[in-house]
């Protein structure tokens, strides 16, 4: 008995549960607008098979055409005595109109025999005094050349004999491309180079940043609030230092520039220069610690053949857009290589501005790392004292950061106000941490930076490549290269994101077995990690590619040029036939794009 | 390798630290989440010295051994090595202690997709410029260095093979190799014979002993067979449920030891 209850409960319970999955599935059809009437109307149907057979023959190919007319003379209204056309010569094609004659919007049924099987074509009403045509139906005959419809009469009436003309037409000679098959092969073309250049730039940038995003390899970065204090102090300052360095290395080089035996002597001088300095800074193994005045030389040394080497990548860009400008006037057909040159210069230019930037606040923030613990190991009370100083001003530094953002975004009128309680903000923030936390104690710096790039990751592939097509056309115009923008953006993200998760999904014995060697942590990515990620990079990066072709039908929408574009026109003028060759292009590309991507994969893995 | 360096003033630091014992005292770890894998566990393992550590899975062997070189953080207590206490090294004073102590795997641990070829420079990764290193640019010296050593274990027909490709007893000789490249005072070796057949075993703890007894390198190795370790150690630590139950010759583990060590219901196999 005492099993029974529960059971009937439990009953109760699963119909109650049968209940409302029905209600939910209820309230989702209510919600899409099922309409299943529609589905069985006769002219949907009609529609349906329409589109489905313009879908299925996608426009490559294209005959020359033959017109023939046929006509009938008619009479309407009918005459008081009544009228009989001519006997048809019924050795060629003819038309019979039953009743021969009749009144003006009165229903006849038009007969065609003899005609070229399976042809197509207008039935027109050529009313007597004009030239105009008024389209009665079309004929489409039989494979005996017959035909036969209805028709409404014009409302034409006239004494005079009058024409009905029928004119089918007809294939001959071989197939020929389509106009659509011309557009589509140069929109495919367009696209596939939009996405490789998009996925190009998106790889690039997102395989380092996938480093950031990885847990394994950022769960061991720590250190002492001292030092991240220090390191965020330092970071803007060496940004800044960097951009001026740039500046300064863009003016020494247009200086040499100004010459061009001194410009082509400089450039030939400074990678020697580079390259012989580099072997002295860098010797190739270290047994023991060399002395503070070896490596301080040691670093002074690289110092100089950085500038060195900057000043010379501005060179090598300078040369390269000016040689780019000249070859690209001068090889006519081929002068988009040279154009290329010129870009090339051009991004190398605008590179070098970041990437010194970059590299000099890196170095910053990471001496002043090393500072910050050799300070905490010093006296128990000083660390105290200098971490709670720091760590003050490293938060309101870091909330003024945040506020001037803001303020960038959002222009607020009374911004100062803003300032200053964002830094204050901060500074407390810092404060209450400094008092906190004890001057040894690693914090999870590693962590902190992993959980921001996954969410600005996250943030970034959210949007929609649509919408960043949406910003890069207002910003570079109407085209493919605001597509590529667009689609390199979400590809960052995107691949970040899933790199990041195989570098997670990695054996850690490798990387063990590296670290135990006493290897720095850049060798260990180097050696430990990247072997392991090659082949799912490249797999990654082919689908990426293959997702980068066919996300360009969207941002065509946009104007993000590439087939979208074609498409979306063909589609909105009802062009199915043309809209479907543009289908199986994509399809296409993307069936050769699996195949490479499938051989590559074998070859490497 | 080792030998020839010891040559040159820099080296004679090294030289010092050298016939410095390695003291392990009051080592103590707790996992996150309150595992206590290693408990107050003390001892000396002079130099020279070939110390097999053994117990049951899951007894804190792995977790010795990596708290050694510090691939795994202690929670407590202190592993003198000469003057230095590894674990206050500083991360870069770790690098130079780490490149000391050559490490070798139960499953290899090498990297599959390389080079056996690079599968072995990379010991010599604590010591070439992290800068050059990237290009994969090693010096020649470290490459005969490497021919050589692959010959020693009887494979330097293989060095330009890819790692996976090799058996898992050449695999293991790859991680002897590579961890000789290091010129190391010590050798960690955790269960280094666990995934190979007995044959294959006795092949690699000879590659083991001959190190040891040749160019005098200690040698800390977690084993699971008794016999293993009556035929190649020279004393036993063992360890149950991260306790030092043992410390002394393999002679003397006799059965009331054995039960200690292993638990009661464990039987002697060979």
């Amino acid at each position: 008995m005492k099993s029974k209850k529960p059971n009937l409960l439990r009953s109760l319970g699963l119909g109650l549960g049968v209940l409302v999955v029905l209600v939910v599935y209820a309230y989702g059809f209510q919600v899409t607008k099922v309409d299943l009437k529609e589905t069985r109307s006769e002219r949907r149907q009609e529609q349906l098979i329409r589109i489905v057979r313009a879908l299925a023959q996608p426009e490559f190919f294209t005959y020359d055409k033959v017109e023939f007319e046929v006509s009938l003379p008619v009479m309407i209204p009918c005459p008081q005595e009544g009228f009989a056309p001519p006997e048809p010569d019924k050795n060629g094609p003819y038309l019979i109109m039953t009743p021969a004659c009749a009144d003006p919007r009165e229903v006849a049924t038009i007969e065609g025999y003899n005609f070229e099987p399976f042809s197509k074509g207008p039935l027109n009403f050529m009313p007597a005094g004009s030239d105009v045509k008024l389209q009665l139906g079309t004929v489409e005959t039989d494979e005996s050349g017959h035909f036969s419809t209805q028709v409404r009469l014009s409302n034409r009436p006239s004494d005079e004999v009058q024409e009905i003309r029928a004119i089918t037409r007809q294939n001959v000679g071989a197939p020929k491309l389509t106009r659509t098959a011309i557009d589509t092969w140069n929109k495919i073309v367009e696209t596939v180079f939009l996405a490789l250049l998009a996925t190009t730039i998106g790889t690039a940038l997102a395989i380092p940043l996938s480093f950031f995003a990885a847990r394994n390899l950022m769960k061991d970065v720590t250190s002492t609030m001292i030092s991240a204090s220090l390191s965020i102090l330092f970071l803007p300052v060496g940004l800044y230092i960097g951009v001026k360095t740039a500046a300064a290395a863009s003016l020494l080089s247009e200086f040499l520039t100004d010459n061009t035996l001194l410009m082509v002597a400089s450039l030939i001088i400074a990678p020697i220069l580079v390259w012989q300095g580099s072997r002295i800074a860098l010797p190739q193994r270290e047994i023991a610690k060399p002395s503070v005045a070896v490596r301080v030389a040691r670093t002074s040394l690289l110092l100089i053949l950085f500038l060195v080497s900057i000043v010379a990548f501005y060179l090598l860009s300078h040369v390269a857009l000016l040689g780019g400008s000249a070859l690209g006037k001068k090889l006519g057909d081929f002068g988009f290589l040279g154009t290329f040159i010129r870009d090339l210069g051009d991004i190398l230019g605008m590179l070098i501005v970041v990437i010194t930037a970059l590299a000099v606040a890196g170095v910053f923030s990471s001496i002043a790392g090393r500072l910050g613990i050799l300070i905490g190991q010093k006296s128990k009370f000083a660390g105290r004292v200098i971490q709670v100083v720091l760590a003050t001003t490293a938060g309101a530094l870091l909330f003024l950061l945040i506020a001037f953002a803001l303020n960038w975004l959002y222009q607020f009128r009374n911004y100062q106000a803003l300032y200053l309680y964002a830094s204050l903000i901060g500074a407390l923030l810092g404060l209450f941490l400094g008092i906190r936390t004890d001057v040894k104690a690693t914090l999870p710096t590693g962590m902190v930076i992993y959980y921001v790039s996954r969410t600005i990751f996250n943030a970034l592939r959210s949007i929609e490549a649509l919408i960043m097509a949406i910003v890069f056309v207002v910003w570079v115009g109407i085209g493919p290269f605001a597509g590529s923008l667009a689609l390199s953006l979400h590809t960052i993200a995107a691949l970040a994101k899933l790199y990041s998760e195989q570098v997670e999904s990695i054996m850690a014995g490798p990387i063990e077995a590296i670290k135990a060697t006493g290897a720095t942590r850049l060798q260990t990515i180097i050696y430990g990690v990247i072997p392991q990620i090659v082949p799912p990079y490249i797999s990654f990066t082919m689908y990426r590619w293959d997702i980068n072709v066919r996300m360009s039908t969207i941002i065509g929408f946009a104007g993000g040029g590439g087939i979208g574009f074609l498409l979306q026109q063909n589609i909105n003028l009802l062009h199915y036939r043309a809209a479907s060759a543009q289908m199986v292009a994509i399809a296409v590309v993307v069936a050769i794009m699996d195949y490479i991507s499938s051989v590559l994969r074998e070859r490497i893995v | 390798m080792g030998r020839g360096y010891r040559k040159t003033p820099a080296h004679f630091f090294i030289f010092c630290v050298q016939n410095d014992m390695l003291k392990v005292k009051n080592l103590t770890k707790i996992y996150e989440g309150g595992v206590l894998a290693l408990d107050n566990v003390s001892f000396e393992v002079p130099q020279g010295e070939f110390l097999a550590v053994i117990g049951l899975s899951g007894s804190g062997k792995s977790t010795l051994l990596r708290c050694i070189n510090r691939l795994i953080e202690p929670t407590d207590g202190e592993i003198l090595w000469g003057d230095t206490d590894i674990t206050k090294a500083s991360d870069d004073e770790l690098r130079t202690i780490r490149r000391k102590i050559g490490m070798i795997f139960q499953n290899f641990n090498l990297v599959h997709r390389s080079l056996v070829l690079t599968n072995v420079l990379a010991g010599r990764l604590g010591y070439v410029n992290p800068a050059l290193s990237v290009f994969n640019r090693f010096p020649k010296a470290d490459i005969e260095n490497a021919f050589a050593q692959l010959k020693r274990v009887g494979i330097a027909n293989k060095a330009y093979n890819r790692a996976d490709e090799l058996s898992g007893g050449q695999q293991q000789r790859v991680g002897i190799a590579r961890a000789m490249m290091q010129g190391p005072d010590i050798i960690l070796a955790d269960e280094p014979v666990a995934s190979l057949d007995p044959v294959l075993a006795h092949s690699i703890m000879q590659y083991l002993e001959k190190i040891n007894e040749e160019e005098d390198v200690t040698v800390i190795c977690s084993l699971h067979f008794l016999d293993l370790v009556h035929r190649y150690a020279d004393r036993v630590v063992a360890l149950n449920e991260g306790r030092l139950m043992f410390d002394g010759l393999p002679k003397e583990i006799d059965d009331v030891k054995f039960k200690e060590i292993y638990g009661k219901d464990a039987e002697r196999v060979g």
